[in-house]
This record gives C-alpha cells, structure tokens and sequence, in this order.
C-alpha cells in the first residue's frame, strides 16, 4: 500500500496538500507498517533481557547523543563571550529541552551559590528590599510557556550570499520554555514604586554584569522573576537561579542571574541598549528600545543541509512566532512563492509562544523552493527578505524577521537560498 | 488570590492603559522583603546614569589614562584601541551611512557616561571589577581622548564626564516612549 492509494486535494502549487489529507495518509501508513512486520520473527534482543534499573536524573537515549546545540562560537581569546544554538531541526513539538535551550552570553555561565544569592530591588521605591530564595519561594507564582528569542538570530542572512547552513545555524538562537516564576509586579508593589519611575534598570551576577533598561510598564504588565524553567530549577546556562524574563521582548533584557533591579525616571544607556541592541538607519540615525520581536516563521523540516531521500508524501513542519501576541495564521509554498497553502497550526497557540505548524506535501522529484510566512493576531505580516532590506540600512543586525527560503535539488538535498 | 485570570486582567490593562500600572499588584503577596539601610544599597548599586547619578568619588586624565590601558586592556583591545582580537575602542568616525558601518565608542556609543558604568562592571575581561576608580575615570578619559573627543589634560570625574557631548548622541530616537 503506497500513499498514492489516498485520494488528497491540491491546496497550493508543485505538490501542496489539504491538510486532512495528510493526516489521513499518515494514518493509513502506519496500519501499513503493522502489517508488514513479520509475525514470527525472533525477539529483539532487548525483550530477552532485563532493563536497567531507575536512577536518579534521566538522560536521552544513548542513540541521540548527536543531538546537540550547535554553531558554538565564542569571541577570539573567550570561551564564554558568544552563543550556542537550539538544534531546531533535531526537534518536534513546541517546548524546547533546557539543556538544548540557546544561549548568549558575555562573560561565562557564573557558579552562583543560591544560598548567598539576592534579588535586590532598590532606587525610585519607598523601601528598598532584598529577596532571598527562600523567601521567594512563598510568593504567588505563575507559569507561562513562552519563547525567547536573541534579537541578533537570523542575522546570518544578511550576508550577500547565502550561507550553506542548517535552520538551527541560522535560526537556533529561539527555544520555548515553561518558566515559572513570582510576577515582578508583586515584589515592585511591595517596595512602592515612586510616582516618577518609569523605568528599571536589571542587573545580573555575571562577571559581565549584563545590565539592561526596562520600561516599568513591562515589568508591571507580564514580567517574571523566572525561577524555574520546564519544571526544574532554572539551569546554569539560562541564569540559575533566577532570570528576569520578559515575553516577547529581544532576549538580551531577560537578564539572566538576576541579582539587582534599580527603579529609575530614565534608562541607563548601557553599554548593550546603546553600543550593541540599538538599530542603525539608513540615513546614520539610530533607533533605541526596539524592544517587541517581530513575526516570524521557519520550516525546521525540510531544512538546510538534511536530505530528501525520494519523491513522495512529506510533511512540511516548521515553528511560527510573534512578540506581539498569537500566530493567525502561517501560509506554506512549495513553489517559491508563487501560491500559497495555509497550514495547520498545532494547539495550543498560546501568546508570545512558538506555534507548530504542518503541511502536507507530495514531492514530485524536481527542484522545489520551499518558504513559510505567518501573520499574527495583530495583522503584523512576516515581510520578504527584499522588503526588509530595504527598509533598513547595510549596516542593521537585529530583528531579522524575514521570510526564510529553503531549495530541494533534484538529488534531494536542500539548501539556504535567497528567493 | 492569585489565579491565572488575575494574569490575563494585568494583560489586558496593559493594552487599554498607557502608563505603568503601579500598585496593581499590591497585597499580592505575603511581604517577605528585607528592607535595605542606604548604605547597604550604596554598597552593591554601581549603575551610572547619563546625568552622572551613580558615579563615585575619584578623578583621571588621559595622560594618567596611558599606562591603565597599556597594562590592562591592550592586549584584547590593540594599541591605541584599534588593531586587537577584541572590539575596536577607536575610529569609524563618518562611516555610518556607509556599507561598512564602524560603531566604536567616538563614532556611535551616546553617551561617555556609558564607557564608565561598561568598564567598571565589566573590564578587564580577566578580572572585571579590579580597577580603582581613578584608574577607571583615567582609563576612560585615554580612550574618550583617543577618539578626538577630549584633550589629553582634561580630568574626568564626577562632574566633568556627564558633561561631555558625545559627537553621534544627537542620532538617537526612541523607539520606545513609557
Ligand atoms: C582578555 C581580553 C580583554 C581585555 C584585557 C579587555 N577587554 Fe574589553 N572586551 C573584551 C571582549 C571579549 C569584549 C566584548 C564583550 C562582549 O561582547 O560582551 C570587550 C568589550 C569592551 C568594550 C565594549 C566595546 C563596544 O564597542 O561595545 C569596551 C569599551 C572595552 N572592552 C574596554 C576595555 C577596557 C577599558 C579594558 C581595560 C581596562 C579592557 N576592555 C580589557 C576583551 C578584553
């Protein structure tokens, strides 16, 4: 039984399918696995023999030790001072795995000992105060699944040419965590913001000191004191043991090892809102505080450097986001842009969250450009790489949200391109 | 109590209110938080505002600045700030509506302020966190000063730095009001 036996209904140009159909192949090929498999063959040799026993914190399998973040890079003469990647294509689902979680950091993951570590929040307040773990730990606590993105990922494609990299190469610097934490407006409340403060400037326990200016709005409208990520204690490498995380926001601001927030009228101007995460304009005028990450989508499969191995049904999957809210909608091409199928968006679409979303597709063996674009809740469309370009200036790194193009050569192998 | 409703009700407020929404949350929660003597603020708060708040006692100029450097930033930084494995501290002036933009401190950074609150909590790299602060007010002075923007005499502290103009500051806009 093959998945031509399945009657499935175009729903955009070179092979795109209704979405039902899909699932429905993919149902009937799996009762076509179980036929097929022998029913007297010999047992595996792990049915004949007793498992090992439980310990005390798992592992993946030993057979996914390839599974790994990738693209770490760290600045010439540092091992901290850069990022690793999400390995997105090696992924399904929504959440991202903490210890495959990106990271990007300045000086080094800093050993923080929790018992001597403190969250003090002091300037523009009636009292300043000092929060121990422990006490936070009687706070109300809430959790949001929600992503994090550094607002420098996708900034490979700017490059004139286009690289010959993986999705996660290019797009790893986003994952998706359950974090749970105290909502940073209760302990702000307690220590009685002043009627001037606008702003708060965050401070965290690495030797670098990451340091970012916070609009006070943020902080009373969804930010967290994030103390857990994915159920456990926030690893090491994602600012053990606490984080401020900011929704939707470039993930430079969510500061990790958060030790200090001074409330303020005024940002700071730090050296990474000034020097580094500000926009450059085509005409030399910059733009500071360009906080909201924009709306994006990337097909992780089939992406960059796998391997289609012959012509037939696939699914197209791939991750959809936005800073400003949920994902509407995310539409699908296997033509290069020509026409469009909507895909189907996994539930739940949850606010500020990476959306999952799949497609069915019938690859006929001939050269194919595939490409994602979604719109969000607010009508904010992904734009074109073109577009984009040409509304910044040479010179500008973040917020790359363009629409990403993949190319399957006739041998199956698929490739970053500019389309 | 807290519920996640109450989550949703902050959510919206923010979208309908334009102003921070101080004391939403109060009585959230159970009040564990140890009040602080200024003296204990003072002794972890080194953030240095644009107006100079936050800059300590303590005085250098680019001259005294020199030997700083030299010993404690020129291996990762090269020379006279130009020509290391790490940032380029110098030059780039005029470049940035060109295709090869070159942001250093003299040709974007806005604020000298900045350079301070950057070096103190952040260089050298090694050992962040070394540097007295006449060393830090000197260090700073040699590298405003190698960027044309200071003369070589001229003392920082916590009077005169806040006062220097920086030549980009005027081509920043807010993308952000609050
Ligand atoms: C061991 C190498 C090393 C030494 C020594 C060092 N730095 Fe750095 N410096 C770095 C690295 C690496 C970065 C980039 C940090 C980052 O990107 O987070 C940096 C960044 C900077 C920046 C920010 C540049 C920009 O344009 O954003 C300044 C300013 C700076 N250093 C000044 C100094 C000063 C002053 C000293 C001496 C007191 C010093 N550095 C010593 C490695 C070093």
């Amino acid at each position: 039984m093959t998945d031509q036996d399945f009657e499935m209904t175009p729903a955009a140009g070179n092979g795109l399918m209704e979405r039902r159909g899909f699932l429905r192949a993919g149902l009937a090929g799996g009762i076509a696995m179980l036929v097929a498999a022998p029913a007297t063959a010999d047992r595996p040799a792990w049915t004949k023999t007793p498992g090992t026993a439980m310990n005390g914190y798992g592992s993946p399998s030993r057979f996914e030790t390839d599974v790994q973040r990738v693209g770490i890079g760290s600045l010439p003469g540092t091992v901290g001072t850069g990022a690793s990647r999400t390995p997105l294509e090696q992924l399904s689902g929504t959440i991202t795995p903490s210890g495959l979680h990106f990271e990007r950091h300045h000086n080094g993951i800093p050993d923080i000992d929790p018992d001597r570590h403190q969250l003090i929040i002091h300037g523009l307040v009636e009292r300043p105060l000092s929060f121990s773990l422990e006490t936070l730990a009687r706070y109300p606590m809430t959790s949001r699944i929600q992503f994090l993105e550094c607002s420098g990922n996708s900034g490979a494609l700017l490059a004139p040419t286009p690289a010959k990299r993986t999705c996660s190469q290019l797009h790893g610097l986003i994952a998706a965590s359950e974090w749970t934490g105290v909502p940073l407006g209760v302990l702000l409340d307690e220590a009685g913001v002043k009627p001037e403060a606008r702003w708060l400037v965050a401070e965290g326990a690495d030797a670098a000191m990451m340091s970012r200016s916070v609009p006070l709005s943020k902080a009373f409208d969804d930010a967290l004191i994030a103390l857990y990520q994915n159920g456990e204690r926030i690893r090491p490498s994602n600012g053990y043991p606490m984080r401020l995380f900011l929704p939707g926001w470039e993930g430079n601001m969510s500061v990790k090892w958060l030790h200090r927030i001074k409330v303020t009228s005024t940002p700071a101007m730090t050296k990474d809102e000034t020097s580094k995460y500000s926009d450059l304009q085509p005409d030399g005028t910059a733009k500071l505080f360009t906080f909201p990450m924009g709306v994006k989508s990337v097909i992780t499969n089939p992406s960059g450097g796998l391997h289609m191995s012959k012509p037939g049904l696939y699914q197209i999957t791939g991750l959809a986001w936005s800073g400003a809210g949920r994902i509407n909608r995310v539409e699908v091409s296997a033509d290069g842009g020509k026409s469009w199928a909507t895909a189907a968006l996994e539930e739940p679409v949850l606010t500020k969250n990476l959306t999952r979303f799949r497609t069915a597709w019938r690859w006929n063996g001939a050269p194919a450009t595939l490409m994602s674009r979604a719109v969000d809740e607010h009508g904010s469309q992904q734009p074109t790489r073109d577009s984009l370009i040409a509304e910044r200036s040479r010179g500008f790194f973040y917020h790359y949200n363009a629409i990403q193009a993949w190319r399957i050569t006739r041998s199956g192998e698929v490739e970053n391109v500019y389309a | 109590m807290f519920t996640p409703d109450r989550w949703l009700g902050t959510a919206f407020c923010f979208i309908v209110c334009t102003s921070a929404a101080t004391g939403t949350w109060a009585g959230e929660g159970p009040s564990l938080g140890v009040e602080l003597s200024v003296d204990e603020v003072a002794a972890v708060d080194i953030t240095v505002m644009p107006d100079g708040e936050g800059l300590p006692a303590g005085s250098g100029n680019a001259k005294a600045g020199t030997s700083v450097y030299v010993a404690n930033c020129m291996a990762c930084h090269g020379e006279k700030g130009v020509g290391g494995v790490n940032d380029t501290l110098v030059g780039g002036h005029g470049t940035l509506t060109s295709d090869r933009p070159q942001k250093t401190i003299g040709s974007y950074w806005p604020y000298a302020t900045t350079l301070f609150d950057y070096v103190r909590r952040a260089m050298p790299y090694q050992t962040p966190g070394s540097l007295e602060n006449n060393e830090l007010y000197a260090v700073t002075a040699y590298l405003l000063h190698l960027n044309g923007i200071i003369e070589e005499d001229k003392i920082l502290n916590a009077e005169t730095l806040p006062e220097i103009e920086m030549p980009n500051r005027d081509n920043f806009v807010w993308a952000y009001s609050p």
